[in-house]
């Protein structure tokens, strides 16, 4: 009998801020231990916190582009437990009144398009981080720094429409410009709520698995999970509501100490800030502030680019994408030679190489140098593609690679004039056979022609100049 | 002298800064052993700051009337470099590595810190026999505690140890004290002092105040330490308190509510007629004193318990043996860590309130006991908004009890919170109020009043105390020393 | 309200503590005087009072986004009972 497998995904988003939530110690990834420190978010007595306005900002933005209604007033609780990488023992977050709730998120699942529903969007701190090596050592350099937690409804229906909704909501953080994304750093991570019904039927008990740290473990984690679900109900046992570690090395997810599942985490609300009030006006400027986003970005690219509907959805594929495609038009002024460069060869390197589009850095200003040589008959068709490859595995530089290849075509179309008028004059032969209609004769003195030109000859400009010499030598 | 009068005179060249902090802890080293008011003096600190503070009142610099008047500092308020206690095992070696932010005001002032004050551990107690480090003895007379939880600071002003002196008050901990020991304290409207380095009793009800012989000591102070601080989100005053111009030669036309209620029942007898007769003194200086029953007086002692236990047992989270303070020395694990450095280094009354807190905020009791004292907050500061409509200020006894013996009511908590009965609803409320000497008990004990006002309305208070102590001489009365 | 042994040792789990013998009975005994008359505030009606977590109604105390330089870290780690040069050490959290 078929299970429908019913997934929630609970998403921390580290916000790209300078600072961190309430305390002005830099958010950079990867200092040294506790370099990036204060009273404040190392829990000292008598420090007190004070709110980040910008991560405020950043969670109206997220909340305005998956639609969510923002609270007119919210306010931060403090979340009370103890761990070494809590130096407060409480973490400030919010449980009672969220900054965002009921949202959407448009996702494109396998069997197409399908909306996912957002619960809520809430702020909270980040912990520190423990380095266990014999003892535990504590670093605090990530306490305090501010993530959203964007809790969806359990609207997906399988690993495949997770990964969907994971993806699209990472473009629309990167998009927003207030997430880095970087699932290796830490900086946007899943916990995952599953559950297995028959169809029809209620929901049933879920799990929560922590410890998911790719794309890739979260859809073999909810395929495990089901997986151990349905075989469970199968044989008439019964679920229990429990946390769960995934642990990805062997592909199985183990429940958590009873102690850990039993939490009595004591929320009250954080005296230490006041509430926060968005009033109309501001919400309106945040909303004024929003960055174009992927479905604005594709319409404008066809209507104002003359973009294809299928050029248009590669180059929005990707906030870094998108990125590339708008420095580089900028640059070169030639929107359509862009698009076909980002969408066709770069695309094709991407694939090649199993580059993905968040990893993607490419020289803008490289890249509208070839377009501009390309489409002044500089370089050739397939030296385009070539000084493309260069950029793109090796950060070639354009002018040198071109000059040490010698791929750099006669430039001048006089020289070519000078090239057809002094072949004509040495080769009487062929011009009369030409003028007694021998096609051949044509592609003789072309050939004589490129000779003259030493092989950095543009074939175009040759053919235009030989033509015109026969022209006039009429 | 008083803080003024010494200020004025050290601007006037007629006294010396050094020479009026090496007075101070000279006597505190003789006498501190008595009353165990300081649990550390700075002389050598402090000289060198004092040093550095005459040089520049020489050099003509204008600091503040205050310049080079030494001052006490309760000592759960961060000094960087000076260990900061709270009166704690647990803190016990703790040094701040930063000051809080009255410190920074104060120095700024030209004012000299001289010493760390004891006090009720981590500012749990009404008594300041709850500290680590002994008590404190009430220097009228030292068989008796001296209030608390800030003890330590009323002793230190009471026994001339200190002019001023800083304290905190958190359900009644500056004004009980004061009222314990005979002098005058404020606590100031929640709000208009930073509390940036005030290690956290309950956030939403702690304020630093000034603690000093008389009303003009105190206003000194608190223009001193008041003001905006970005490093406090509640600290919502927009600029320092000015009451130079608060001297009105009489209180015609304000109005003054005397809760009824509060004079009614378990109330001593010498406190309410000293009350009563302060009451008579504010109707002869001009002001109209009009009885009244205050609402919910019989709440107001369980939802303030709620609400700073609850707010006690988070804030106190964070003393786990890990970070700074007491690691048990036998702990292996990280949960012996925890559990034995907490167990050991907290004394009971803090375990007490802190499992307190634990409960009414424990799943299953959060709605009956901590939201409902939420609630019972907002019905109280509802009460006090409207009776402000009515009255500039309230005037009611601070406790309802003369000084106990050390020892006395210890044992018995609930005893001890019911002490709180009349300065509990202020905290709750986040208003000022001011705790003035108004006599002594028939053993000859101190007892004070205390006038509250409506929000930021210390101007008031200030004003009123002001012409109360012009025409009384309770707050002057030869302090130092055993009475008997 | 009753405060039996289990709820007793519940709290003292939530509040990290490891109570000697006495200790434990005698709080066992304050709190369930203490509790017994906080629930005297039940005798109020409150339905439909907002709760009030701060003495006033301010709202909205912002920092701007700015990075400042961080504290030393040898005065970040100046009280630590246990630490290594670069961070504070605490016994192995996993088994």
């Amino acid at each position: 009998m078929n299970w429908e497998i019913i997934i929630g995904l609970e998403v921390h988003a580290e916000l790209s801020t300078r600072s961190k939530l309430f305390c002005p110690c830099s958010t950079a990834f990867g200092g040294a231990p506790n370099t990036q420190v204060c009273p404040v978010c190392s829990g000292m007595p008598g420090s007190l916190p004070a709110v980040n306005r910008a991560a405020v900002e950043y969670a109206m933005r997220l909340g305005l582009a998956l639609g969510c209604s923002v609270a007119e007033r919210c306010k931060f609780d403090r979340k009370n437990y103890f761990y070494p990488d809590l130096p407060k023992a409480y973490q400030v977050s919010q449980l009672y009144e969220p900054i965002c709730r009921d949202g959407a998120l448009e996702i494109c699942s396998p069997s197409g398009p399908k909306t996912i529903g957002i619960r809520e969007i809430h702020m909270e701190e980040d912990a520190g981080k423990l380095n266990h090596n014999g003892v535990t050592l504590m670093d605090f350099n990530r306490c305090g720094v501010p993530l959203l937690e964007i809790v969806s409804q359990p609207d997906m229906r399988g690993g495949a429409e997770a990964v969907a909704y994971l993806e699209k909501l990472r473009d629309t953080l990167l998009y927003l410009d207030i997430c880095d994304c970087k699932m290796q750093e830490g900086s946007i991570r899943a916990d995952v709520n599953v559950s297995v019904r028959r169809p029809g039927e209620a929901l049933g008990t879920r799990t929560e698995m922590k410890n998911l740290n790719s794309f890739k473990a979260i859809a073999r984690a909810i395929d495990y999970e089901s997986r151990r679900q349905a075989d469970i109900l199968q044989s008439g046992g019964a679920i229990t509501q429990e946390t769960r570690r995934w642990d990805d090395a062997n592909g199985v997810s183990y429940g958590m100490r009873n102690k850990e599942n039993a939490q009595d985490y004591r929320y009250f609300p954080e005296p230490d800030l006041l509430p926060l009030r968005i009033d109309a006006a501001w919400l309106a400027a945040v909303r004024e502030s929003l960055p174009e986003m992927a479905h604005q970005k594709r319409e404008r690219y066809m209507r104002e680019h003359g973009l294809s509907a299928h050029e248009a959805a590669v180059l929005t594929s990707h906030r870094n994408v998108a990125r590339l495609y708008e420095e580089l038009c900028a640059l070169s002024s030639q929107p359509v030679e862009s698009a076909r460069l980002l969408t066709g060869e770069v695309m094709r390197l991407c694939n090649a190489t199993g580059t993905a589009a968040e990893d993607l850095a490419l020289d803008a200003a490289k890249l509208a140098r070839l377009v501009g040589f390309v489409l002044d008959g500089k370089i050739s068709r397939a030296a385009y593609k070539e000084v493309t490859e260069a950029v793109f595995t090796r950060d070639a530089d354009v002018d040198a690679y071109i000059a040490e290849k010698g791929l750099m075509m006669s430039l001048r179309g006089d020289e070519a004039a000078e090239a057809a008028r002094l072949v004509l004059a040495e080769q009487p032969g062929a011009l009369a056979d030409y003028r007694a209609g021998k096609q051949k004769a044509f592609g003789f003195l072309m050939g004589q022609v490129m000779r003259k030109l030493g092989g950095a000859g543009n074939p175009a400009l040759a053919e235009r100049a030989l033509r015109q010499a026969l022209d006039g030598s009429d | 002298m008083s803080a003024l009068e010494l200020g004025s005179a050290i601007r006037r060249g007629e006294a010396g800064a050094a020479e009026a902090v090496a007075a101070c802890i000279d006597a505190a080293e003789r006498d501190n052993p008595r009353y165990g008011a300081f649990l550390c003096l700075l002389r050598e600190r402090a000289l060198a700051r004092a040093k550095a503070v005459q040089a520049r009142i020489d050099s003509g610099e204008a600091l503040s009337a205050l310049a080079g008047v030494p001052v006490a500092v309760k000592d759960n308020i961060s000094t960087q470099g000076v260990a900061t206690t709270c009166a704690s095992a647990m803190l016990e070696r703790y040094v701040p590595v930063y000051d809080a932010t009255v410190i920074t005001k104060l120095e700024a002032a030209g004012m000299i810190v001289i010493g760390k004050c004891n006090m009720d551990e981590f500012a749990m107690g009404g008594s300041s026999e709850t500290g680590a480090f002994g008590p404190v003895c009430n220097p009228r007379r030292v068989t008796h505690v001296a209030g608390g939880s800030s003890g330590g600071s009323a002793a230190a002003v009471a026994a001339r140890l200190a002019p001023l002196a800083l304290g905190s008050d958190t359900g009644g901990s500056i004004r009980q004290p004061c009222a314990f020991c005979g002098v005058t304290g404020i606590k100031p409207t929640y709000g208009s002092v930073s509390r940036h380095g005030l290690i956290a009793y309950a956030s939403s009800l702690d304020q630093i105040g000034p603690l000093a012989r008389d009303i003009d000591d105190c206003a000194a102070l608190l223009s001193v330490i008041s003001g905006p601080c970005a490093l406090d989100s509640t600290c919502v005053i927009d600029a320092p308190f000015d009451f130079s111009r608060q001297r009105p030669e009489n209180l015609r036309g304000t109005r003054i509510g005397l809760p009824r209620n509060y004079l009614a029942r378990g109330i001593d007898e010498d406190v309410r007629a000293a009350v009563a007769g302060a009451a008579r003194e504010f109707e002869a200086a001009g002001a109209a004193v009009d009885e009244f029953d205050m609402p919910l007086m019989d709440y107001m002692v369980p939802a303030y318990y709620i609400i700073a236990c609850a707010e006690a047992s988070s804030n106190l989270s964070r003393y786990d043996g890990l970070k700074y303070g007491y690691k048990s020395p036998a702990a292996k694990t990280l949960s012996d860590v925890y559990r034995l450095s907490r167990s050991e280094g907290f004394g009971l009354e803090v375990k007490r309130r802190i499992m307190l807190g634990s409960f009414v905020l424990s799943s299953g009791y959060y709605d009956a006991y901590y939201n409902k004292a939420l609630q019972i907050r907002a019905l109280i500061k509802d009460a006090y908004n409207k009776l402000f409509e009515r009255y500039d200020m309230l005037l009611s006894p601070v406790a309802p009890t003369a000084a106990y013996a050390l020892g006395e009511n210890i044992g018995d908590p609930m005893k001890m919170y019911m002490g709180d009965i009349y300065t509990v609803s202020v905290n709750l409320a986040g208003l000022p109020a001011a705790a003035l000497p108004c006599g002594l008990s028939r053993e000859g004990l101190p007892i004070g009043f205390q006038l509250v006002g409506d929000s930021f309305s210390e101007g008031k208070l200030i004003a009123a105390g002001r012409v109360y102590q012009s025409r009384t001489a309770h707050h002057t009365a030869a302090c130092g020393g055993d009475a008997l | 309200m009753t405060i039996d042994n289990k709820l007793l040792g519940y709290l003292e789990d939530l509040s990290c503590l490891a109570l000697p013998d006495g200790e434990k009975s005698r709080l066992g005994a304050d709190l369930q005087e203490i509790l017994s008359y906080m629930a005297k505030l039940a005798e109020i009606d409150t339905t439909g009072v907002a709760a009030r977590s701060h003495p006033f109604d301010n709202v909205n105390a912002f920092r701007e986004d700015e990075a400042l330089p961080s504290y030393e870290r040898g005065r970040i780690l100046a009280n630590a009972p246990a630490k290594s040069g670069e961070a504070f050490i605490a016994p192995k959290t996993v088994e």
